[in-house]
């Protein structure tokens, strides 16, 4: 079976259908979303100029064409990429966060992929969570390998990226256990999320990796996660032909 | 290719061939995509919660479930339905960003 039209396929990884979770939780979830949304529209403006904008739509559609991508994970399970954290890492958080976000609100609203009511949901748990756990491990591993320069980048990255996914699902559990509709038991559910999405994670670290390190050989001064970083090198002249 | 190894890519060269893999990634190799349930699927169907998720309200969109309504082709329909995938992510993200930024840049280049 490779195709996307399989009947049992009502969603991706990640992306919370409509009914899973309770009316007062989805609207808390949306209340949430609308609040991180909103802060992120002020803030990336901090991250974003003329240079770096291009990258991050760039990201956004790399994020979205990724997400079509399952990979068997093994039993009959697949994952895909949360991308939260390579988006983290390349364009910085905040603009990561409306990265997703797009992302998210095109595949709910057009290709039925993640409920309506659950967009505030899905949002929290992977425009918020996946991005900023992602990117608070990458800031913590570059704190202790900042002598390493910009070409350790891609590995923290990788790893970040690989700690965020469970991080998520674990976040779903919490909001399972508070508004779930259906009782299931909970040790049960946090074993089964938070296990297999340890797996999908290695996956998530693996793109995370080739991505952020594609970049990192080519424009390392566009990567976010690289400042800093690069400011320790001495400066080069670039004689540089602008297109 | 590029022969000076000290010449970095442009950024709208860098953007353009990100955005030519995108299209590959999400309009052609997306046919050969896992088509198992994923990680939340799964875990909904052991554990017996699969079933609370109700219909979707945009379900009966033209492209729902990555798919192109009258098409039947899968590879065609699916690979349609990336392409339009990508060209409104784009068309968002791109304007989007493009409103926020600030003009001009901390450092130079380009």
């Amino acid at each position: 079976m490779c195709n996307k039209h399989v009947p049992v396929r009502k969603g991706s990884d990640m992306h919370v259908p409509d009914g899973f979770l309770d009316a007062p939780t989805s609207v808390a979830t949306a209340a949430v979303a609308v609040a991180g949304v909103g802060l992120a529209l002020s803030r990336a403006r901090r991250e974003l100029d003329d240079r770096t904008a291009p990258l991050a739509g760039l990201v956004a559609v790399f994020v979205f064409a990724a997400q079509m991508l399952n990979f068997p994970v093994g039993a009959g399970t697949s994952g895909h990429l949360l991308g939260g954290t390579l988006a983290a890492v390349l364009v910085g958080p905040w603009t990561a966060t409306l990265c997703l976000t797009v992302v998210l609100a095109v595949q709910a609203l057009l290709f039925a992929d993640g409920g309506i009511t659950a967009l505030g949901t899905n949002i929290t748990l992977m425009a918020l969570v996946g991005v900023w756990a992602g990117w608070l491990v990458f800031v913590g591993l570059r704190r202790v390998a900042r002598s390493a320069g910009p070409k350790v980048v891609p590995a923290l990255a990788g790893v970040a990226a690989l700690v965020s996914v469970p991080t998520a699902a674990l976040a779903f559990t919490a909001l399972y256990a508070v508004g779930g509709r259906a009782p299931i038991p909970l040790g049960e559910l946090t074993a089964a999320m938070v296990g297999w999405h340890t797996v999908i994670g290695i996956g998530e670290g693996v793109i995370t990796l080739l991505a952020v390190g594609s970049i990192i050989a080519t424009r390392p001064d566009l990567v976010h996660g690289a400042r800093g970083l690069l400011s320790a090198r001495p400066l080069q002249i670039r004689t540089e032909v602008p297109a | 290719m590029t022969t000076a190894p000290r010449q970095p890519i442009t950024t709208p060269r860098l953007v353009v061939a990100g955005l030519v893999v995108c299209v590959v990634l999400a309009a052609i190799v997306s046919f050969w995509a896992s088509g198992h349930p994923d990680g939340l699927e799964f875990v909904a169907e052991k554990l017996g919660f699969i079933d609370s998720a109700g219909e979707h309200a945009t379900g009966d969109s033209p492209l729902a479930d990555y798919g192109v309504a009258g098409i039947d082709n899968a590879r065609l329909s699916g690979g349609l339905a990336g392409l339009i995938g990508v060209v409104v992510v784009a068309a968002v993200a791109f304007g989007l960003m493009h409103l926020l930024r600030r003009r001009g840049t901390t450092d130079d280049q380009d």
